[in-house]
């Protein structure tokens, strides 16, 4: 479903990314890794446009764009099938939880508002909000924040979820509530591309695990494959750091 | 205080009070609302980093900044007839205050455009919308509500600076006060009194500004919410 080959991507003198290939096909749910700075969330950013790759293509649903080179309403149009789930949640601090979920819906999608509020309530049940719907954003903890953002992804019934280090910003004890609608998610078909730190989420959710490092892809294999048997020295050694997991 | 002066002092109130009522806070009201006009838009130029408009913002506020009010009354009003461009005194007035005021509200305004966290507006793509849905429904009123203390602070200068109109034959307050002045000749009492009646007006105007703060504050979202309540009967319930 999506297809994304030699993508490239340089900040000023800094690489990045350096001819990334990713293939992603529907119903995976696929686990980015690798070591901070391995370029993870940038390929992420690059995938939804909120970066400009430099070099590359993307093949989405059969239709194939190349990268730096995508009009803005091609962008638009790809961005309606797609949804993203930031570290930092970054939920609109002036709606509360139900309007942070329809507000795409309503104005974005020119939806009509009471079909949207439907939506937005049961999107909102499902992740396990169903008493927070007039909360704000402030008024809920780090991880009912995540959950909002994850109901706002679904809302828009994408065709795939990007999520960027979903969990990375809550506290330890906040973290199960998140990976847990993450992994009801993933067995409902939801087709999904997780960067994380959560070796958990990848061996045991995920079915295909992409490793990263210094902006190249170093291994793309089934997550059971690169868990029990690594053929690299390197993801043997990045396993070992964890503590055997 | 003899029995004259006195009678001046009453006798002025209302004919001071009355070109106020007519003439500075009609001033005010419109130089303010028009500058507003002026400081959202070269705001959003500037933070949507628009090419050439930017630059066109930046000059207009870095020539607006560096020049005294009273100057750019002088030119508009008595420099640019020169030119055969002739303006009465009123609306002379309002354009010069609103372009004077709008520079600076611009500013204000841009600098709570950026306190608004940027990835707020990248959800906003994510979720199917537009950039200027975006700025309507997410960007503006968060940075309203920060930038409503300061632009108050706008206003109430801008109460002020109206007396500078009377340089242009613009008949408000100071003018007003300045015409009894001359026939009188009781400047002392007569200034106070007309300072008096500025500061009756900031008055008003700093009693609405709590009033609107209390209004866009987060608190009074709170106030509204079951959880906040709920909180709060918790709290009383313990002092019992």
């Amino acid at each position: 479903m999506v297809q994304a080959r030699n993508i490239t991507k340089s900040f000023q003198a800094q690489v990045v990314l350096r001819g990334v290939d990713l293939s992603v096909e529907k119903g995976d749910v696929v686990a980015i890794l690798g070591p901070s700075g391995s370029g993870k969330t940038t390929l992420l950013r690059c995938l939804n446009f909120l970066e400009t790759a430099d070099d590359g293509t993307l093949e989405f649903d059969g239709e194939t764009f190349r990268m730096g080179h995508v009009s803005k309403r091609d962008i638009a149009r790809l961005r309606k099938k797609t949804a993203f789930v930031f570290q930092n949640y970054n939920l609109f601090s002036n709606k509360t939880a139900l309007q942070n979920v329809t507000e795409g819906l309503v104005i974005g999608r020119k939806m009509d508002k009471a079909k949207a509020m439907g939506i937005g309530r049961r999107a909102l049940d499902k992740v396990g909000l169903s008493d927070r719907y007039d909360y704000y954003p402030h008024q809920l903890s780090g991880g009912q924040q995540q959950r909002v953002a994850i109901a706002r992804a679904l809302a828009t019934d994408p065709e795939i979820i990007y999520f960027d280090e979903p969990t990375s910003a809550l506290d330890p004890e906040l973290i199960g509530e998140v990976l847990a609608v993450m992994r009801q998610l993933a067995e409902e078909g939801m087709t999904m591309l997780v960067v994380t730190h959560e070796m958990g989420f990848a061996r045991n959710v995920s079915n295909k695990v992409i490793f990263m490092e210094d902006g190249q892809v170093l291994e793309q294999c089934g997550s059971k494959e690169f868990f029990e048997n690594p053929r690299e020295e390197r993801i043997k050694a990045f396993l070992k750091t964890l503590g055997g997991v | 205080m003899s029995d004259r002066l006195l009678g001046i002092i009453v006798d002025s109130f209302t004919k001071i009070l009355i070109p106020g009522i007519k003439v500075t806070i009609p001033l005010t009201i419109l130089s303010f609302s028009l500058a507003m006009v002026i400081a959202v838009a070269v705001a959003m130029i500037q933070f949507a980093n628009v090419k050439v408009l930017r630059q066109i913002s930046r000059f207009y506020i870095w020539v607006v900044r560096g020049t005294p009010l009273l100057v750019q009354l002088y030119v508009i009003f008595y420099g640019l007839p020169n030119l055969g461009i002739i303006i009465d005194p009123f609306p002379c007035a309002v354009l010069v205050f609103s372009i004077n005021e709008g520079a600076y509200c611009a500013e204000t305004m841009r600098a709570a455009l950026e306190s608004v966290p940027r990835g707020q507006i990248e959800a906003g793509y994510c979720v199917g919308m537009s950039y200027l849905q975006i700025m309507r429904r997410i960007v503006l009123p968060q940075a309203f509500r920060i930038a409503f203390p300061p632009l108050s602070n706008s206003l109430i200068s801008m109460v002020k600076d109206t007396s500078l109109a009377a340089n242009i034959t613009v008949v408000e307050m100071f003018m007003a006060t300045q015409r009894i002045v001359a026939r009188t000749y009781e400047p002392l009492a007569l200034y106070i009194e007309v300072g008096l009646i500025y500061l009756l007006f900031c008055t008003v105007l700093t009693g609405l500004q709590h009033l609107g703060e209390r209004k866009l504050s987060i608190t009074a979202e709170r106030r509204k919410d079951p959880w906040y309540r709920h909180v709060i009967s918790q709290s009383r319930f313990r002092r019992r």
